[in-house]
């Protein structure tokens, strides 16, 4: 089990590692460089070669290559060339928005889709399985910011529940802060709720087809319970996967629907700084999204063994 | 040979039988067959007729709803909102064709040549290598990657379809990785190494074709994922640029004028989803079509 | 009719939207204390009997008729998944056939078992861990202290068939049903496992119906056996009656086709088409004691010396041995992870011996013992950690890619699995032509060669354009021994290749395989855990475990006079149909 996770860590660390020399080698070191793309097409070559000794682009790539990393360990992403201001304040604030969006947003996902595609699992030749079965993959072909756009017409423009945009912090007032969550939160949701669902029905019927849940019959559970106490937590192993990569898509799926709502979160951040050419932020930005995606990763990677014991011993 | 020439015993022929499936189409398949092909004729009518020229702007009838004149109504310039469905549906199937053709061209041979290099001592480590690479390219999600794409680049159709083709190689990468290792160690693969097959001539005669069937599901399931991811980009912005139709322009710019016209945003979000839905129904169709679980049902 | 613990009539199932019923009018009763066998070959309905016993019948399939069991209200059939969970909990208990999948893979042993006892409620909740560990220990489970903690995934194949054993016990029930409970097992824990089923059976006065293939078995478990075929039941009797005086045409032909010992006028084994002049299972059946099978044997009389003279031929006038391995070792290294180095697996300790040219040495062992590592590098497929390998004049396991491809013209191999070894997507004629592919034999050439090796192994040239999924199991193997014979290889190695087959199947491609041997003057390697199969076809054998050769000599020899105690076990393990009817009666 511990060399399992201490393996584990090192592949996490070593993918970091990895991320990082591809997310500075395209921003950095392909096309042009930042301090071109920050003043435009038309700037004077002047005008670049001033910008570039400002910010040090002038060194070699590898020298600056160390120095945005060894500034991210110690928690400085650098300074923005287009604001002049550290855009580490920028990405910790905006990334503490998504966070609570994306994680509100799977509980929700996974609260709806656990009994949801169980019980069409259970009930899969009723006409109940087959319409949540259907009813799932129409929800799959929704894009969140169509989900976003129909929400806000019903529940905000016509019955006016909801305010249809705009962010508030918890601490200036959960009242506030709870009813602007309410649509972004659904409309990412809804779409994961629909492809978690089918994942849970279709992991649950695979372990309904196992041996052991026909020797837990054979010892007098019914059908249903035999699901409950044998079938779940082995029906969880595939379904933690697949909640996993939603997260990590979750994640970046956020920046639409920070757009449509006018949240402050991560996404907004990446497309704003995009549309001003701010590459060094855009950098930051890349890498922290990917540092998250490879967290999730490795958690999921340590919860298999705590839910399976057969992969505690072997790698 | 000297023994009776007959050979099934009636216990063979019934296990003939109950191998010898008819299962063809599903309805899944069906669905998702239609689905499609009405995007398809859309796109193909497009380059012959259109109710209005894609530009053709009527100042007088802007915002209208649905009539017989506008079947789906006009955007605020007074442009006919089904012709520029129909030429999104250009845009749309385009970017999946090179998005996906993309990701199958590079992910699939990847996939192959690390699990023939996982056979030998020599190579395994580069196998593993290969995979890890792949893991990597994993944690940057299509959209991650396009905007990328865009804030070096230009934003536009060409870096977009690039960008989410690449974030769909791993995904091609793992099923022809695992597809090739279950051939590799199969029996038949040991057959065909003990007639003297080179390996790359089990790769061509013995493991591309059990590996199609799982390829051309990922290609289906992929389809649908860089039909969104275009959307979503081109919402934002950062995909397709004006005056090109787009759906997900179109959606984006129909949200000032929601609460007056919200015909403005169902259709090109309909048509987004009946794409979307048909290559998932299709992918969905086929794998069930080709799972041997499903096939080998039923055994007393 | 009341008094039988069960009462199966007319028993009729029919998948959904399908026209023709899988099981038809079965009938079957069992009495208290009873030990009933249901027996047949896959796909004959004996697993949907029982299924439906239990009210564990798949929902697609619809059932007719009516199960009655004693204490059970009603027809099972008809009954709800409440009051048979009911049922389940304190009449009836099972044990299915695959121990490595029927267990939970993420509960311990002692919960699994724990768990009967408290559904059944008999078992006050302090005394259920004390229980648990008598029911281990009464199924002779080695360290039951320590085995309650155990995941299923650290137990071996027969310690998870012990603890579903006392997973059914647990509940002290009136019937129990084994679906070929020893089927995955090798042979000498198979032995421990039928004895134990016997004892515990005995020992709480259940009845027991024992669903299996292998008549041997059933002998030794049953008093009584029904034989299925085709969904019905053919004919039922006390084993004595089904095994001396067989009615049925279909059980008499099993019981031929199953006798490794007996053989035809022609020394072929007897099949289905020949059990006619089977005159039932004996210590050394005489072929010219046999009547009324004369005039079959007239006809191909004929060419018999010819070939057996062929063989003869090759075998005298070659004086060193074809092939020759000594010392020969193979250690797995299990990949540690960074720094971790595990010690390695020896698959291979060791191994000498050598073949003559047109010997068949048989080379017995259980799972694990390394008979098909041995065969892996005597093809060439992988080399020895160390030793020396010689075939012909190749030295294998130095040998140089084209010294490896003159090797595998000599030396071909049948695999075991008959669904596995062909490619689904090849046609039939591209599966046989491989071998010369890589010759660089022309088209015309290669399809003439394939159409003459169907013919040779009894399938129609109509074969050639179709694929392997359109073949029954047996057809198949005959598909794969044809690709071995086409290049026409000096040696044949087959790796267990009637142990997926059915019995009345087996005896066919078994005899198709003494023919070619003979035919084609082949040197023949036979690996197989089937002691009865090695006999009837080998001159030779070695027996193996754990990676070592443990005894060798001469067929006879080494079955009169075993020197070993591993060899006399796996002697006494082996079910022979003569041995058990011995006993039974």
């Amino acid at each position: 089990m511990i060399s399992y996770v201490a393996n584990r860590a090192i592949q996490f660390v070593l993918a970091l590692l990895v991320a990082s020399v591809v997310v500075f080698a395209l921003m950095s070191i392909l096309p042009g460089n930042a301090a071109q793309v920050a003043l435009g097409t038309n700037a004077t070559p002047e005008a670049v070669a001033a910008l570039e000794a400002q910010y040090g682009l002038d060194q070699p790539p590898l020298i600056r290559y160390f120095d945005w990393v060894g500034g991210m360990l110690a928690g400085d992403f650098g300074t923005s060339y287009v604001t002049g201001a550290p855009i580490t304040p920028v990405i910790l604030g905006s990334v503490q928005v998504t966070g609570i969006l994306v994680i509100a947003a799977i509980i929700l996902a996974i609260v709806i889709a656990v009994p949801l595609g169980t019980f069409a699992a259970l009930e899969q030749r009723n006409w109940i399985g087959v319409t949540i079965s259907a009813l799932s993959q129409i929800g799959i072909a929704v894009p969140n910011f169509l989900a976003a756009i129909i929400l806000v017409i019903v529940f905000s423009l016509t019955l006016g529940w909801f305010p249809s945009q705009g962010w508030m912090a918890p601490v200036e007032g959960l009242g506030g802060f709870l009813i602007r969550l309410v649509l972004p939160v659904v409309s990412l949701a809804l779409v994961q709720a629909a492809i978690l669902t089918r994942y849970v029905r279709s992991a649950v019927l695979d372990v309904m087809r196992e041996d052991y849940i026909r020797t837990a019959r054979a010892k007098g559970l019914t059908r249903t319970k035999a699901l409950f106490v044998h079938g779940l937590r082995n029906a969880a192993i595939p379904v933690i996967t697949v909640a996993g990569v939603q997260l990590a898509t979750l994640l970046v799926g956020a920046v639409i629907i920070e757009q449509i709502f006018v949240i402050p979160g991560i996404g907004s951040e990446l497309v704003r700084s995009v549309a001003n050419r701010d590459l060094v932020t855009v950098q930051g930005i890349v890498m922290v999204l990917v540092l998250l995606v490879l967290v999730i990763n490795f958690i999921v990677d340590v919860l298999y063994p705590i839910v399976d014991p057969r992969i505690r011993k072997a790698s | 040979m000297s023994e009776n020439p007959s050979t099934t015993s009636a216990g063979e022929a019934s296990a003939d039988r109950r191998r010898r499936t008819k299962l063809r189409l599903n309805s899944s398949m069906i669905i998702g067959g239609v689905l499609i092909l009405l995007i398809v004729a859309l796109a193909l009518v497009s380059f012959i007729w259109t109710p209005y020229g894609p530009s053709a702007v009527d100042p007088v009838a802007r915002l209208q709803p649905s009539s017989p004149e506008h079947l789906f109504g006009t955007d605020r310039f007074g442009r006919d909102t089904l012709t520029w469905i129909m030429y999104g549906a250009r845009i749309t199937l385009m970017v999946g064709i090179v998005a996906v053709g993309i990701a199958v061209l590079i992910g699939t041979p990847v996939g192959i040549v690390a699990a023939v290099f996982a056979q030998y001592p020599w190579g395994a480590w580069l196998g593993a290598v290969i995979m890890r690479a792949n893991d990597i390219l994993l944690a940057f999600p299509a959209l991650l990657l396009a905007i990328v794409f865009a804030a070096v680049y230009q934003p536009g159709t060409g870096p977009a379809m690039v960008a989410v083709g690449i974030a769909a190689i791993p995904g091609f990468a793992r099923v022809a990785r695992s597809g090739t290792m279950q051939v590799l160690g199969s029996e038949y693969v040991r057959a065909a190494k003990a007639s003297n097959r080179s390996v790359p001539a089990i790769a061509i005669v013995h493991v591309l074709p059990n590996i199609a069937s799982m390829v051309i599901v990922q290609a289906s399931v992929a389809f649908a994922i860089s039909v969104l991811a275009e959307a979503g980009l081109s919402f934002l912005g950062l995909g397709t640029q004006a005056p090109v139709p787009s759906w997900g322009r179109m959606l984006q710019e129909s949200q000032q004028f929601l609460s007056t016209q919200p015909g403005l945003a169902l259709w090109p979000g309909l048509f987004i989803a009946i794409a979307v839905l048909g290559f998932n129904l299709l992918g969905d169709g086929l794998r069930d079509r080709f799972d041997p679980k499903m096939e080998a049902r039923g055994n007393g | 009719m009341d008094e039988n613990l069960l009462e199966v009539r007319d028993l009729t199932i029919t998948p959904a939207g399908a026209q023709a019923p899988v099981l038809q009018d079965v009938s079957l009763s069992l009495a208290p204390g009873e030990r009933v066998g249901l027996i047949g070959e896959s796909g004959s309905g004996k697993s949907l009997t029982a299924q439906s016993v239990m009210g564990l019948l798949p929902e697609e399939l619809r059932a007719e008729g009516s199960v009655s069991l004693q204490g059970f209200d009603g027809n099972v059939l008809a009954a709800k998944e409440k009051t048979l969970a009911r049922m389940r909990s304190d009449l009836v208990s099972m044990v299915f056939q695959e121990p490595m999948s029927a267990l939970n893979p993420l509960m311990r042993i002692g919960d699994q078992i724990a768990e009967v006892l408290r559904i059944h409620g008999e078992v006050r909740r302090g005394d259920i861990p004390g229980r648990v560990l008598d029911l281990l220990t009464s199924v002779h489970m080695p360290d039951p202290a320590s085995a309650r903690f155990a995941y299923p995934h650290q137990m071996s194949g027969g310690q998870r068939q012990r603890v579903m054993l006392a997973i059914a016990l647990a509940n002290s029930p009136r019937l129990l049903i084994c679906d070929e409970p020893t089927t995955a097992l090798d042979v000498t824990v198979q032995k421990h496992m039928l004895d134990l089923i016997a004892e515990r059976v005995a020992a709480v006065q259940a009845g027991l119906l024992f669903i299996t293939h292998d008549l041997a078995v059933v002998a030794g478990v049953c008093d009584r056996v029904s034989v299925m075929y085709a969904g019905r039941i053919v004919e039922t009797g006390s084993v004595a009656q089904i095994f001396t005086d067989p009615q049925h045409e279909y059980t008499r032909g099993l019981l031929a086709s199953s006798d490794l010992e007996s053989t035809d006028a022609r020394g072929k084994l007897y099949t289905l088409k020949t059990a006619l002049s089977y005159a039932g299972p004996t210590e050394a059946a005489d072929p010219t004691g046999v009547a009324g099978s004369g005039k079959e044997v007239a006809s191909d009389d004929a060419d018999e010396p010819a070939t057996a003279s062929t063989g003869e031929g090759l075998s005298t006038d070659t004086s060193a041995p074809l092939i020759d391995v000594s010392g020969v070792s193979k250690h797995f290294r299990s990949r540690g992870l960074l720094l971790r180095r595990r010690s390695p697996v020896r698959a291979l300790d060791d191994v000498s011996f050598s073949v003559a040219a047109g010997q068949r040495l048989g080379i017995v062992g259980e799972s694990g013992s390394g008979k098909s590592t041995l065969l892996t590098i005597l093809s060439g497929l992988d080399r020895p950690t160390s030793g020396q390998v010689r075939v012909g004049d190749i030295r294998v396991e130095s040998a140089s890619s084209t010294a490896l491809k003159s090797l595998r013209e000599d030396l071909q191999i049948v695999f075991q699995d008959p669904f596995a070894s062909l490619d689904p997507r090849m046609r039939v004629e591209d599966i046989v032509s491989e071998p010369l592919v890589a010759r660089g034999m022309a088209r015309d050439e290669r399809l003439a060669r394939v159409e003459e090796m169907l013919l040779a192994v009894d399938l129609d040239t109509t074969a050639m354009r179709r694929y392997p999924h359109q073949f029954s199991g047996g057809q198949r193997q005959r598909i794969s021994i044809a690709r071995a014979l086409v290049t026409r290889p000096q040696i044949l190695v087959a790796d267990e290749p009637v142990s997926a087959l059915d019995v009345s199947v087996r005896a066919q491609v078994l005899n198709l395989l003494t023919d070619l041997v003979d035919d084609y003057a082949l040197t023949l390697l036979f690996v197989s855990h089937d002691l009865g199969v090695v006999k009837h076809l080998c001159s030779d054998v070695i027996v193996m475990k754990d990676g070592r050769i443990v005894e060798s000599g001469s067929t006879e020899d080494i079955y009169a006079n075993p020197r070993e105690d591993y060899t006399r076990s796996l002697i006494a393990a082996t079910p022979s149909l003569a041995g058990a009817l011995a006993s039974a009666t």
